[in-house]
C-alpha cells in the first residue's frame, strides 16, 4: 500500500469537535463520469452550454415533486444543532461539511431564484446567483456526503441533508456533471444486472465453486441454487457477496441457514444485485428501473417470499421503497401491485431482511449452534446508517438494532457494544456510503471514518474487541480498506452471517 | 381620526392580510407538493397515532433539539415557551370578557417575557461565540434576533418602565377586530413595539419563520413507518406507472 497523500487523523478517546478550517477539503474531486455511462443513464457527459437555465429548471421541477426538498429549503433557521453531527465535518474540519452549510450551498441558490427576499435583497438573506463556481462546490461537497441521515436525527425540523445531496447530484447530472463511480455502476446494472458487471455464467461458476468449498469444509452438501423456477424464496443480495472478502463469508452463512431450515430458495441472474445506486443520485426513475429487475425476477420465478442479504442502502430501498417502486409488499389496490401480491405468501413480511429470517428461525429453535466456535472472537456491532435511520426490522421500532445483536449473542459468547452515542440511531457512518466508496475519494473516506474508528478503538483497547460485525456490503468494503490506516488489521472486519456461518451446526 | 391612528390602523390590516394570506399560500404549497417516498427518520412510530405523539413531542418539547445540543435547547425552548405565554397574555387586548385561561395567565405572561428575552440573548450570543454557528449566520439571522429582541424589550418597557394606557390600547385593538376604530395611544415604547410586531407579521411568510408551519410537513417526522404494509405512491409516480 502506497503511503497516503494526506494526514490520517489521530485516534482519540472521544471525537472532539474541531475548530473550522475553511477550504480544508476544497481540493477533493471525484472523477467525472464518462460519455458511455452518462449516455446510458440519459444524461449529458459534458457541461452543457445552457447549464445555468437547465440547473434552475431542474431545481424547480424537483421542488414541485419532492415535499422534502420544498420544506427543507424553507424551514432551516441556522440554529447550529447539526453543525457537529456529520462524520465528514468531524474528520475534516471543513465547514462546508457541516450539514447546514452543505444544505446552504443549494439554499442560497434556491433563495435567489425561488423566494421574494432572495430576489429583492439577496445580500441580506445569503442568496446568490448560480455560477460555475457554485456548481463546482456542489460537485465537491455533494460527494462528501454519504446520505447517512445522522443530521436528520438531530435537526429540530427533521431536515435530512441526504434529500438535498440527492437533489444536488441529480441537478449536476442534468447539466453533465456526473460522478464516474456511481454513473458506471448504474450503467452496469442496466446492462448486466449487477453493480460488478458479473454476467450469468460467471455467477454460476462462482456459486458452484462456493458449494465445493463448503462441502470440503463441512462435509455437508450446502447448495446455492440459481434461477430455480418455483422456489419458495428469492434471495436478493449485494453482488459483492459473490466474490469480495469478507462479504462472501456471509453469503455462505445465508446458504447454511437456508440449508439448516430446509428452505427452498434461489438466487437470480437477472436480479443479481440488492444495491440500488439510483437512491444516491435522487432520480426516482433510475431507482425504479433498477428495482424493477427484482419484481420481474420474482414474477418470472414464481417465488412466494423475497429476502434481502446484508446491505445497508439496499435494505433501505427494499424496506422503505420497493412497495412504492415495484409493488413488492402489501396494501396495493392497483393491478400492478395485485399481480405480485397475490403470488406472495401473506404470512410473512415482504421483503424480509436475512437477519429477520435467521432470528425468526433461532426463536423457533430451528437452528442449532456451537457458540464456542466463535470463542476466539470478541465482537462489536456497527449499525449501518441506512438500516439504522432509514428502515426497520421486526415488528417494533428499533428492531433494526436489537435483531442483529440478538443473532450475534445467539451464535457467540463475547459481545461488547461501542459507546451509546455512536450506535443505534446515533450511529456514525463508515465513511464510504452513497457513492463515496471509490479510490478517488480515499481521503474523504479515511477522514470520514474517524468517529467510528475512535469508538471502535475504545472497545478494542478496553474490552479486547477483535471483530467488527457488519450487515452492509459498503461498510464491509470501506472498513476493509480503511481500518489499516488507523492501525487495525483488516481481518477484524466481517459480516453477522459470517459469525452465524462459523457456529451453525449442519446435518 | 389622527394620521397616527390612521397609519397604525392601516398597517395592522395590511400586516394581518399579508400574514394570513402568505402563510396560507405556503401551507397550500407544502400540501400540494407530494412526498413520493417513505422517508421517516427511524426508529419511527408505526401508526398515525404514534406520529401525532412524535410531532407533539417535537413541537412542545423540541425532542430532537434536546438530543442534539442542550444549550440551543435551553435558549430556544425558553424563548418559545416565553413567547407562547406572552402571546396568550396578549389575547386580552382582543376580547371582552376574557377567557379564563387568558385571565389566569396574566401574571405568568408578564414574567415570561424575561425568559423570552434571555433565550434570545443566549441564541444571539452563540452566533458570535461558537465558530461553527458564526460561519453559518447570515445578516438576516442577526436581524431576525434583533427584531424579536426589539419586540420583547419594547413590550416589556410598556409594562415595567413607562406604563401604556392599556384601556386606550384595548379600545384600539378591539376596534381593529370590530371595525369600530379608536385612537392609538401615542407613547414611544408602544409605537416601537407595534411597528416591530407588524414588521414581523409581514416578513413571516417569506422568512425562516416558516419553520413553524414547515415542521408539520416535514416527511422525516410526519410519516408512519409502515411501508411494507401500505403502498405509498405520489400522484405523479402513479400517473407514470399507468403509462
Amino acid at each position: 500500500m502506497a503511503g497516503p497523500e494526506f494526514e490520517v487523523p489521530k485516534l482519540t478517546e472521544y471525537t472532539d469537535v474541531p475548530k473550522i478550517m475553511e477550504g480544508a477539503m476544497a481540493h477533493s474531486k471525484s472523477f467525472p463520469a464518462p460519455q458511455a455511462s452518462q449516455t446510458s443513464l440519459g444524461y449529458p457527459w459534458q457541461l452543457t452550454d445552457d447549464w445555468h437555465d437547465r440547473a434552475i429548471n431542474r431545481m424547480g421541477e424537483l421542488l414541485g415533486k419532492y415535499r422534502s426538498l420544498r420544506v427543507f429549503m424553507d424551514a432551516c433557521v441556522h440554529c447550529g444543532a447539526c453543525t457537529d453531527k456529520c462524520h465528514y465535518f468531524l474528520g475534516t474540519a471543513d465547514p462546508k461539511n457541516m450539514p447546514v452549510a452543505r444544505q446552504d450551498l443549494m439554499r442560497k441558490v434556491y433563495r435567489r431564484y425561488f423566494t421574494l427576499p432572495g430576489k429583492v435583497v439577496p445580500w441580506l438573506v445569503g442568496a446568490e446567483d448560480l455560477t460555475k463556481e457554485i456548481l463546482d462546490d456542489w460537485y465537491n461537497y455533494y460527494h462528501q456526503c454519504s446520505e447517512c441521515r445522522r443530521c436528520s436525527v438531530y435537526c429540530p425540523y427533521g431536515i435530512d441533508t441526504a434529500e438535498i445531496t440527492m437533489a444536488g447530484r441529480e441537478i449536476l447530472n442534468t447539466v453533465g456533471m456526473g460522478q464516474k463511480y456511481s454513473s458506471e455502476i448504474i450503467a452496469k446494472v442496466f446492462k448486466i444486472g449487477n453493480n460488478l458487471g458479473l454476467p450469468g455464467p460467471a455467477l454460476e461458476d462462482t456459486l458452484l465453486g462456493l458449494e465445493e468449498d463448503i462441502e470440503a469444509d463441512t462435509g455437508v452438501a450446502v447448495k446455492m441454487p440459481l434461477d430455480v423456477k418455483g422456489a419458495e424464496i428469492l434471495l436478493i443480495t449485494p453482488s459483492a457477496d459473490f466474490f469480495s472478502e469478507p462479504h462472501v463469508e456471509s453469503l455462505i452463512g445465508y446458504a447454511k441457514v437456508f440449508h439448516a431450515a430446509g428452505a427452498s430458495w434461489t438466487l437470480s441472474t437477472h436480479a443479481s444485485e440488492a444495491g440500488n445506486f439510483g437512491l444516491f443520485n435522487g432520480n426516482y426513475e433510475t431507482m425504479k428501473k433498477v428495482a424493477m429487475r427484482i419484481r420481474d425476477a420474482a414474477l418470472e420465478l414464481g417465488v412466494k417470499r423475497i429476502i434481502v442479504g446484508e446491505c445497508g442502502h439496499a435494505w433501505r430501498v427494499a424496506y422503505s421503497f420497493w412497495n412504492t417502486l415495484t409493488g413488492i409488499g402489501y396494501g396495493g389496490n392497483d393491478p400492478f401491485s395485485i399481480e405480485l401480491q397475490k403470488q406472495l405468501d401473506p404470512r410473512f413480511p415482504q421483503p424480509m431482511h436475512i437477519c429477520e429470517y435467521t432470528w425468526d428461525l433461532i426463536q423457533k429453535g430451528q437452528l442449532k449452534f456451537d457458540k464456542s466456535l466463535n470463542d476466539d472472537r470478541v465482537i462489536t456491532f456497527h449499525d449501518s446508517c441506512n438500516v439504522a435511520r432509514g428502515s426497520r426490522m421486526g415488528d417494533e421500532p428499533g428492531g433494526q438494532f436489537t435483531i442483529p445483536r440478538n443473532i450475534i449473542k445467539a451464535v457467540a459468547n463475547h459481545y461488547h457494544d461501542m459507546a451509546a452515542e455512536t450506535i443505534g440511531e446515533a450511529t456514525f457512518c463508515c465513511g464510504g456510503g452513497a457513492g463515496i466508496l471509490t479510490d478517488d475519494l480515499l481521503e474523504v473516506r479515511v477522514k470520514g471514518a474517524l468517529p467510528r474508528m475512535n469508538a471502535f478503538n475504545n472497545v478494542v483497547q478496553n474490552n479486547g474487541v477483535n471483530f467488527l460485525a457488519l450487515i452492509c456490503a459498503i461498510c464491509k468494503a470501506q472498513f476493509t480498506k480503511v481500518v489499516p490506516y488507523y492501525g487495525f488489521d483488516r481481518s477484524m472486519v466481517g459480516g453477522v452471517h459470517q459469525l452465524v456461518s462459523t457456529a451453525i451446526k449442519l446435518d | 381620526m389622527t394620521s397616527l391612528t390612521l397609519f397604525y390602523t392601516g398597517l395592522y390590516y395590511f400586516a394581518a392580510i399579508v400574514l394570513v394570506a402568505g402563510v396560507a399560500y405556503r401551507i397550500a404549497e407544502y400540501s400540494r407538493t407530494p412526498a413520493p417516498l417513505k422517508i421517516p427518520t427511524t426508529p419511527a412510530p408505526t401508526t398515525n397515532t404514534g406520529v401525532v405523539l412524535r410531532m407533539a413531542r417535537e413541537v412542545v418539547l423540541f425532542e430532537s433539539l434536546f438530543k442534539s445540543n442542550k444549550w440551543i435547547w435551553v435558549f430556544g425552548w425558553m424563548f418559545h415557551i416565553g413567547l407562547a405565554l406572552v402571546l396568550l397574555r396578549h389575547v386580552r387586548y382582543f376580547q371582552e370578557p376574557l377567557w379564563f385561561v387568558v385571565e389566569f395567565i396574566q401574571p405568568y405572561g408578564k414574567y415570561a417575557s424575561f425568559a423570552m428575552v434571555a433565550g434570545l440573548l443566549g441564541l444571539w450570543a452563540r452566533r458570535f461565540l461558537v465558530d461553527r454557528v458564526r460561519y453559518i449566520s447570515t445578516p438576516s439571522d442577526h436581524l431576525m434576533l434583533a427584531l424579536l429582541l426589539g419586540i420583547g424589550v419594547s413590550g416589556m418597557m410598556t409594562t415595567f418602565v413607562s406604563h401604556t394606557d392599556i384601556v386606550a390600547l384595548k379600545a384600539f385593538a378591539l376596534g381593529l377586530v370590530t371595525f369600530d376604530w379608536h385612537p392609538v395611544p401615542s407613547d414611544g415604547p408602544l409605537l416601537v413595539h407595534l411597528t416591530l410586531v407588524a414588521l414581523l407579521m409581514i416578513i413571516f411568510p417569506v422568512s425562516k419563520l416558516l419553520h413553524a408551519p414547515g415542521i408539520f410537513f416535514s416527511p422525516t417526522r410526519n410519516q408512519a413507518d409502515n411501508p411494507r404494509e401500505t403502498r405509498h405512491i405520489a400522484p405523479w409516480a402513479a400517473a407514470a406507472e399507468r403509462k
